[in-house]
């Protein structure tokens, strides 16, 4: 693959330089990727199966750190800052993620849930300013109404998408820079998939999105830029309607055409 | 850091289990040391002298090894019936059903019930029966201790090998149903082949439990310290001879006792480990 | 050919038939020493199943005499078993507990790495071992070097009976935890102690809550290890450095002693009914915390 030659300009919120993801000495999963994001915009990453797009966005909020075996080299930058010289809680509570399955702590109440962030750093916060993060954070994701009066109860009897729109407003609870999503829509039916998507799109107002697809129309419909991912490389990137009309390498092409993946 | 501190602390605890381990190894081994010293170790395990008054010391552990193994294997012998139809019922016949989990429910409060209580039960409602049967004058014995050791270990031999036979995959089944096989012979050809290493690895499971088994053997076997004279016979295993004389046992009577329970656990562990491996095949298969 | 098949045919129909009758057969007989075991503890062990066994500690083997020689009921109860069992099983409790916890705790996190796999190994070896064993151990760290019989050395020798049983409930009930709650709440940036405290061993609670009731029913019956140990005392003691008595040690005792024969069926009873109450919670709770 020809390398991407990029300019990395002084507005992206995120810059990716040279990023590589590796399980052993001679397995890459993710290969000298370099891109840049820019603020207030969703990206979206895709690829087949195996490509590196999740390994790639764990790298961004250290989630690699876990497994000892995993190296991450290059530059993440997240507002000027080296992720990867950052300490891991501080980057986490900058990039939040929303993982695919969703995981509401089956231990606490919605209430307790949306302030999981807060009670797990050790933050005190007095009633009047937890009421006030709890019922913004629930009115961005359109949750508010749903439950304000059930708020004592566990999450567990809500739906799979009330379910995922709450882990959403657990993590933007903590007012993060970015938000990764790795593939939040998949384990959802239709309908809530169609209302997450709204919900990403006004979110984008206020935060930066990079959300993990592996379904393309979704890419079509709600990302401004895209990546597309192939064996650990990132093959193209830029503004999605561009690459969906006219992809410029012929994998990308393939992809899109649905050749694999 | 709060968590390099925890992660140091969980890693200490984990270590103490190493610790632990190699500290019960060492103190059994080194209380052996005199009981080895005057007899040597193939001396100690081959004689089956036992004689504690002080003028003719004289001590070995053969009769106890024996007694113990007699005891464990007869009991296993008697559980088998009963514990493989337990198996069958549970994780066969009856898969899934409420019925399965009321057997399994009972079964398993066998297991609850302390050793001394069937000791007692063993005592006074069994042994009569022994007497009956004519098996010896006083009922004490092999015999009444296996019978009841094999009651106790029922729960364990069933409980594993009914899991295994339950997970035994249903179309491998369904294969040999329509071939117009009759349930029994798919029980026989395909159920217990496939199941085999699993059920044979709680046997040996259980086999473990009973030779370590020590008050309910302690009150029913007789208490002689010779090599037992068959099922009808009476005598101790390496469990109940340390529970019946360990009390104001010192100097070289306290360290054969000891030496005993150094080879108790040798081979309780021994045969865990068998059991181990014998499941570690199951997995690969 | 064709007059073979039907009659091996019966004859299948006939061993699939009876190998069902044994199955069921024999699944009952299985069954059936339990009705008998509780029958007779229970018949025989109500009449002395009174106030007087929860308040008065053992009587001695003289005034039993006396009281049976003038057709009395036998004075006194088990007050000092209880308590010793109270006080022997609790402090292993605090011994075993914690320890356990973290050990399952570690072994849940780092399931490849060999250290693991070889304290894993250990911790079965330890559950394999006879119990008695497990008595002289302990009789030969504490009873020795404190010079006497103790609470303490029963505690200790119980203690290395529960701790692998909870190592193993733990490990394996964190092991069903869905690894994204462990995920999540890392992204959230919390640290990893946090994650455990707050949110995997809570929603873990059921499966290592049972672990544990069940390790205290095990050891609650347990008479050898504490013979070479916590030995007895007719008094109540709450001094863990003093010998103690305990449940199952005063069945033993009244065992052999031929005057207070007839206080081991209603000790039986209590013990019996202590341990499957204890089995029957665990099953409520597990049933109610499922993963």
């Amino acid at each position: 693959m020809e390398n991407i030659k990029i300019t990395h300009s002084k507005n992206a919120i995120l810059q990716l330089k040279d990023v590589s993801v590796s399980y052993t000495p001679e397995k890459f999963a993710v290969k000298k990727v370099s891109t840049d994001i820019y603020p207030n915009t969703i990206t979206a990453i895709m690829g087949p199966s195996g490509c590196g797009k999740s390994t790639l966005i764990r790298a961004i909020n250290r989630m690699h750190d876990l497994y000892a075996h995993i190296t991450t080299t290059g530059e993440i930058l997240l507002k000027g800052r080296n992720v990867l010289e950052m300490d891991p809680m501080e980057v986490r509570r900058m990039a939040g993620m929303v993982f695919q399955q969703p995981n509401p702590f089956p231990t606490m109440s919605i209430y307790e849930n949306v302030l999981a962030g807060y009670s797990l750093n050790g933050i005190r916060l007095n009633r009047s300013e937890k009421d006030e993060i709890v019922e913004q954070s629930l009115m961005s994701v359109a949750l508010w109404d749903e439950v304000k009066d059930v708020m004592s109860k566990r999450g567990s009897f809500l739906s799979g998408g009330q379910q995922q729109r709450l882990c959403i407003a657990r993590t933007l609870a903590l007012k993060p820079e970015v938000l990764l999503m790795d593939e939040p829509t998949s384990a959802l039916d239709p309908i809530s998939t169609n209302k997450i998507e709204e919900l990403l799109l006004e979110l984008k107002q206020k935060f930066t999105i990079i959300i993990v697809t592996h379904n393309m129309s979704q890419a079509a419909r709600i990302s401004d830029n895209s990546m597309f991912m192939y064996l650990g490389e990132l093959v193209e990137h830029g503004n999605t309607a561009q690459m969906f009309t006219k992809p410029q390498h012929k994998r990308t092409e393939e992809y899109l055409t649905g050749v694999f993946g | 850091m709060k968590d390099k501190i925890f992660r140091f602390l969980l890693f200490v605890a984990a270590l103490l289990i190493l610790l632990l381990s190699a500290a019960i190894v060492y103190a059994l081994v080194s209380r052996s040391g005199e009981t080895f010293r005057e007899y040597g170790i193939w001396g100690f395990i081959t004689s089956a002298e036992w004689d504690p008054r002080s003028a003719t010391e004289e001590y070995g552990a053969l009769s106890f090894i024996l007694g113990t193994l007699y005891t464990a294997f007869f009991a296993l012998l008697l559980c088998v019936p009963f514990s493989l139809a337990v198996a069958l019922f549970n994780g066969e016949y009856f898969k899934g059903k409420k019925i399965a989990g009321v057997v399994r429910s009972v079964v398993d409060l066998l297991a609850g019930i302390p050793s001394i209580v069937y000791g007692l039960w063993g005592f006074y409602t069994v042994r009569p029966l022994v007497i009956a049967l004519d098996v010896n004058a006083q009922g004490f014995g092999i015999f009444l201790s296996s019978v009841v050791l094999a009651i106790m270990i029922i729960p364990y031999a069933s409980s594993l090998s009914g899991e295994f036979l339950s997970m035994v995959p249903n179309n491998l089944k369904e294969g040999a149903y329509s071939l117009g096989a009759t349930r029994i012979e798919v029980v026989q050809h395909i159920s217990l082949p496939t199941a085999a290493s699993g059920i044979v690895a709680s046997y040996i499971l259980a086999l473990g439990r009973a030779l370590g088994e020590t008050m309910a053997v302690t009150m029913l076997i007789g208490n002689t310290n010779r090599i037992p004279g068959g099922l009808r016979g009476t005598g101790n295993t390496m469990a109940s001879v340390i529970a019946n004389q360990f009390g104001e046992a010192d100097g070289l009577k306290l360290s054969a006792l000891i030496t005993i329970g150094l080879l108790l656990f040798i081979i309780t562990a021994v045969i865990n480990l068998i059991a181990k491996l014998v499941m570690k095949k199951l997995s690969h298969a | 050919m064709s007059q073979v098949k039907p009659i091996s045919f019966k004859s299948r129909k006939t061993k699939d038939k009876t190998a069902f009758i044994l199955i069921c057969l024999f699944s009952f007989l299985a069954m059936v020493p339990l009705f008998f075991i509780i029958w007779d503890v229970v018949a025989k062990g109500y009449k002395n199943f009174n106030l007087r066994l929860f308040t008065e500690v053992t009587p001695s083997s003289v005034d039993a005499l006396m009281a049976r020689m003038n057709g009395d009921p036998i004075p006194g109860g088990i007050l000092n078993g209880i308590t010793g069992s109270v006080l022997i099983v609790g402090l292993a409790i605090l011994i075993s507990v914690p320890l356990g916890l973290f050990i399952g705790i570690y072994l849940s996190d780092n399931r490849g790495k060999k250290f693991a796999k070889v304290i894993s190994y250990l911790t079965d070896l330890l559950q394999g071992m006879p119990s008695i064993v497990i008595g002289i151990i302990a009789y030969a760290w504490v009873v020795k070097p404190l010079g006497g019989y103790s609470a303490l050395a029963g505690s200790v020798a119980l203690s290395i009976m529960m701790l692998p049983m909870i190592v193993r409930s733990t490990e394996e009930t964190l092991k069903m935890l869905p690894a994204s709650y462990k995920e999540a709440g890392l992204a959230l940036g919390s640290s990893y102690t946090n994650v455990v405290f707050k949110i995997l061993l809570p929603s873990g609670f059921g499966g290592i809550f049972t672990g544990i009731l069940l390790a205290i029913s095990r050891v609650m019956g347990e008479t050898a290890p504490l013979m070479l140990t916590a030995l007895g005392a007719s008094v109540v003691n709450w001094k863990i450095t003093e010998p103690t008595s305990a449940i199952p040690l005063l069945i033993w005792d009244f065992y052999n002693d031929p005057n207070l024969v007839d206080l081991i069926w209603s000790s039986s009873l209590l013990l019996l009914i202590v341990i499957f109450l204890l089995n029957w919670i665990a099953k409520i709770v597990a049933r109610k915390w499922k993963i």
